[in-house]
Formats: C-alpha cells, sequence, structure tokens
C-alpha cells in the first residue's frame, strides 16, 4: 500500500480529470433528455422509435462506440471529447426512458385538474408534471451517474487519461495497489455522487417522504443502504 | 467515409481468415467466453433469484449486490483479478470477471419476474389445490420467464462489450483487432474490429429480444412500456431504481 501513499497526487489529479469526464456526460445527459423524454412521453408515435434507438444505441459496446463515434464525426479518439460524447450517448439512452416513465407516473386526475384550474402548458410541466416525475427521473439519474463513472475508465484504452490509467498502467507495471487504488476510486466517486443525488433530491423533493405508507417509506430507506 | 471504406477492405480482405487470429477463431473465442460465463452466472444466479422471488426474502441483499456492482469498474475488477491469479491465468480471472459481471442482471430478472406476477393467480393457484411445488413450477417460473429472459440479454450484451476489452489482458476475442490496432494507428482494423463489435451485439440484443417474446406464455399479453398504469410505474420506481433502466441495462 505504500504505493498509494507515494502516489497520492497522481491518484487525486487523475480523479479529477475522471470527475470532469463523466460529471458533463451526466450534466448534459439529463438536459438533453428533459425535451427528449417528454416528446417520446407526449406523442405515442415517436416512443416507439425513440426507445428502440436510444435501446441499440445502448447495446453498442464502449470500446467499439468510442471508435465508430470518431470515424463518424471527426473528433480524435484520443480527445477527452470523444469519451465526453460517447457517454453522454449511454446516459440519454437511459435517462429518456426513465423520463418518459416518470411521466407515466403522474395520476391524469393531477393533470386534468391542473388544466381545470388554469395551468398552461409549459407553467404545467414545470410545476406539476416534472416534480411529479421527478423521484422516478432521479432514480434513472442515479443509475446513470454511477454506470457512466465506472464507464468513464474504458477510456484509457483509446487514450483517454482518467483513474482508469491506473488499470492500465498497473497492469504493465504489475503493481496490484495501483490497480486497487483505481478501483476503490472509481467506486468512491460514484458512491459519494450517489449520495449527494439522493441528498439533493431530499431537499429538492421533501414530499416524497411525506408522502409515502409506513411500509413503502422503508423500502427507499433501504436502497439508500445498499447504495452506500 | 472514406475510413469506412477501409475498415471494411480490411474486413472482408482473404487474409482475415488466416492465422492464429483469423477473424471466425476470434468470433469463436468471444461467443465461448460470453456462453460459459453467462451459463455459469445463470446457475448461479437464477436457483438464487427463484428463492428470493418465491419466499419474498433476501430481496435487499440482491438490491445491495445489483447497486454495488454497477460501481465497480469492470475493466478495473478483471486487471486486479490478472495481477491476483497471474499472468498465466487469464482466461480463468477474465471468466470470474465475467461471471461477477452477470450475476446481478440475472439475479434481478429471476426475481423481479416472480415478484410481478399478482398476487391474486398465486392464491388461486393454491385455492385449486397445487401444491407448493406445482405453483412454484407451473404458475410462478413460467409467467416470471419473460422477466428473466430479460435479464439474461441484459447480461448476455454486458459480458459481450466486457470481453472486447478483456483482449487488452490477451484473451483474444474480437476486442483484439481493436487493442492491438490502436498503438500502430492501423485505424482500418480498429474500425473493422469495432464494426463487429457492434455488429455481434446488435444481432445477439435482436436474437435474445425475439426470445424474451417468445417466453411469453400462450394466453398472455406482455405489457407494453406505455400501457402501464401511473400506480404500476410508481411503484416500480420505488421499489427498484434499475426499473429504470432500459432493457438492455448495464453496457460496459
Amino acid at each position: 500500500m505504500n504505493w498509494i501513499a507515494d502516489n497520492i497526487g497522481l491518484i487525486l489529479e487523475l480523479a479529477l480529470a475522471h470527475l470532469w469526464q463523466s460529471a458533463i456526460p451526466i450534466v448534459l445527459g439529463f438536459f438533453l433528455s428533459l425535451p427528449l423524454g417528454w416528446v417520446a412521453w407526449r406523442y405515442r408515435l415517436v416512443r416507439g422509435p425513440v426507445v428502440v434507438l436510444t435501446g441499440l444505441l445502448y447495446t453498442i459496446p464502449s470500446l467499439a462506440l468510442l471508435i465508430l463515434l470518431p470515424a463518424l464525426i471527426g473528433v480524435s479518439t484520443r480527445d477527452p471529447a470523444n469519451l465526453i460524447i460517447g457517454l453522454t450517448i449511454y446516459a440519454i439512452a437511459i435517462l429518456v426512458r426513465a423520463v418518459a416513465d416518470g411521466l407515466d407516473s403522474v395520476d391524469p386526475a393531477i393533470r386534468q385538474s391542473a388544466t381545470a384550474m388554469g395551468y398552461g402548458g409549459l407553467r404545467r410541466f414545470w410545476t406539476v408534471d416534472f416534480p411529479l416525475a421527478a423521484p422516478v427521473v432521479l432514480a434513472g439519474l442515479r443509475v446513470t451517474a454511477v454506470s457512466t463513472i465506472s464507464l468513464a475508465t474504458v477510456g484509457i484504452l483509446v487514450g483517454v487519461e482518467n483513474l482508469g490509467y491506473l488499470f492500465t498502467n498497473g497492469l504493465q507495471r504489475r503493481i496490484i495497489a495501483e490497480v486497487f487504488a483505481g478501483v476503490i476510486a472509481v467506486v468512491l466517486i460514484a458512491l459519494i455522487i450517489d449520495l449527494l443525488l439522493l441528498l439533493a433530491g431530499r431537499a429538492l423533493m421533501p414530499w416524497t417522504r411525506a408522502m409515502k405508507t409506513p411500509n413503502a417509506a422503508r423500502r427507499p430507506a433501504r436502497i439508500v443502504r445498499a447504495a452506500a | 467515409m472514406n475510413v469506412f471504406a477501409e475498415a471494411f477492405a480490411w474486413l472482408f480482405s482473404p487474409e482475415r481468415l488466416e492465422g492464429q487470429y483469423a477473424l471466425p477463431v476470434l468470433l469463436g473465442q468471444h461467443l465461448f467466453y460470453t456462453v460459459i460465463s453467462v451459463l455459469i452466472a445463470a446457475v448461479i444466479a437464477v436457483p438464487v433469484g427463484w428463492l428470493i422471488g418465491h419466499t419474498g426474502r433476501g430481496r435487499e441483499v440482491a438490491v445491495a449486490i445489483s447497486g454495488a456492482a454497477r460501481a465497480v469498474p469492470s475493466f478495473g475488477l478483471m486487471v486486479l483479478l490478472v495481477l491476483l491469479l497471474g499472468v498465466l491465468r487469464v482466461p480463468e480471472a477474465a471468466t470470474i470477471t465475467f461471471v461477477l459481471l452477470a450475476i446481478p442482471s440475472l439475479l434481478a430478472g429471476a426475481y423481479t419476474g416472480l415478484e410481478a406476477i399478482d398476487r391474486r393467480v398465486i392464491d388461486a393457484a393454491r385455492a385449486t389445490g397445487m401444491t407448493e411445488w406445482q405453483i412454484f413450477w407451473k404458475v410462478e417460473v413460467p409467467l416470471g420467464m419473460p422477466l428473466l429472459v430479460g435479464g439474461l440479454r441484459a447480461a448476455t450484451l454486458q459480458v459481450i462489450a466486457t470481453v472486447t476489452i478483456a483482449a487488452y489482458v490477451n484473451l483474444g476475442g474480437l476486442g483484439w483487432p481493436i487493442i492491438q490496432g490502436i498503438p500502430l494507428r492501423r485505424f482500418d482494423q480498429v474500425l473493422g474490429g469495432a464494426i463487429l463489435v457492434a455488429v455481434l451485439a446488435l444481432v445477439a440484443d435482436m436474437l435474445l429480444a425475439l426470445a424474451q417474446r417468445a417466453a411469453v406464455p400462450g394466453g398472455i399479453r406482455a405489457a407494453k412500456p406505455g400501457s402501464r398504469t401511473p400506480r404500476a410505474a410508481r411503484r416500480a420506481a420505488a421499489i427498484e431504481p434499475a426499473a429504470a433502466e432500459p432493457a438492455t441495462a448495464s453496457t460496459t
């Protein structure tokens, strides 16, 4: 474990690169998925193709996607932008479904009451539909965040440096501690971001706790412990 | 689109059928590791998942495992196992990684399949005098089959993606032209390999999607995503964050 103490600067530097390479896809994926998910939910005809297309993109293995993307859009393979675009595509694939499912979960009676009270389309979306769909969207966002952070390590195979560097370098130099440090660092970052999303959800959606029956309220609490 | 022309020229060159790294050999290795790993994982995960689904006990543990597994980078885990077991045991180390990766999806597919069954159906089976064993084999297993095949689909795709990466530890497979070509800047070979891997994943996904459809017992209509009631969607999200994932969840 001396290796970790001696190279803590390198680990932190890679962790920082890792963090922004995965944070951008998570945030970008979230904001792109909102309109896409809404369209998929609102127009049934669009929903099928959107779900199928994002499903197909999600099916393509990451290493293949990181090679195909540069060939298609002309970005350099080693450019962090390549990894960021690839991870954004995966994030959108998960989140579009989550947004559409979340909007499905809103009771139509509530939507009708809002319309009856004179809410216009946009105001109703932001003040009624979206907040009520948010718990489902948040569940999708947490899945997205954790898998994006862990998937980002594949970037090193096409030359994008992040915590994945500890895996390839550790293998070449046969340093178990280095690889171990990389795995732990990735898991830690993923769990911290997951916890932050969970806390943000609690702060922004205080009604999700109040609304639940005693029986249902225990379940998310267990999931929290499970994730942490 | 010149790069794609070169990639296809590489793919369809007669040399691709020769030697130790002939494409059919690499494809065979890729399929071999995928099938073996998913089978081993199924032998472990499906009985456990069925037990959880039938008894309703221990699902917290299963959710915890699936949640934690998602955070572990599979590439890192594989490299770690290769170093721990020694470089001579790469196939074993890689297979262990693939099995560990495939277990959470199969486990979730097995127990959610049983959990999703309307309790009244099971009560009705019990009321007609079926034994617990008959309820399990004749009611729960067939009705849970579509979700189990869904889990199998997710697990298989995840393993296909990770076998690609395993070329980095010299396992062979279709990732080999990619991993070997990058440092040599052989872009035709790299892109050709990537195309093959993508096609393999898409074909496997399509076949398993058909299997998933075929697994729906006669007389039962598979619920379409859009036809879920608001309450069912809310419940799904509250119980299992993974419910928000697409059917083919977790790529690597």
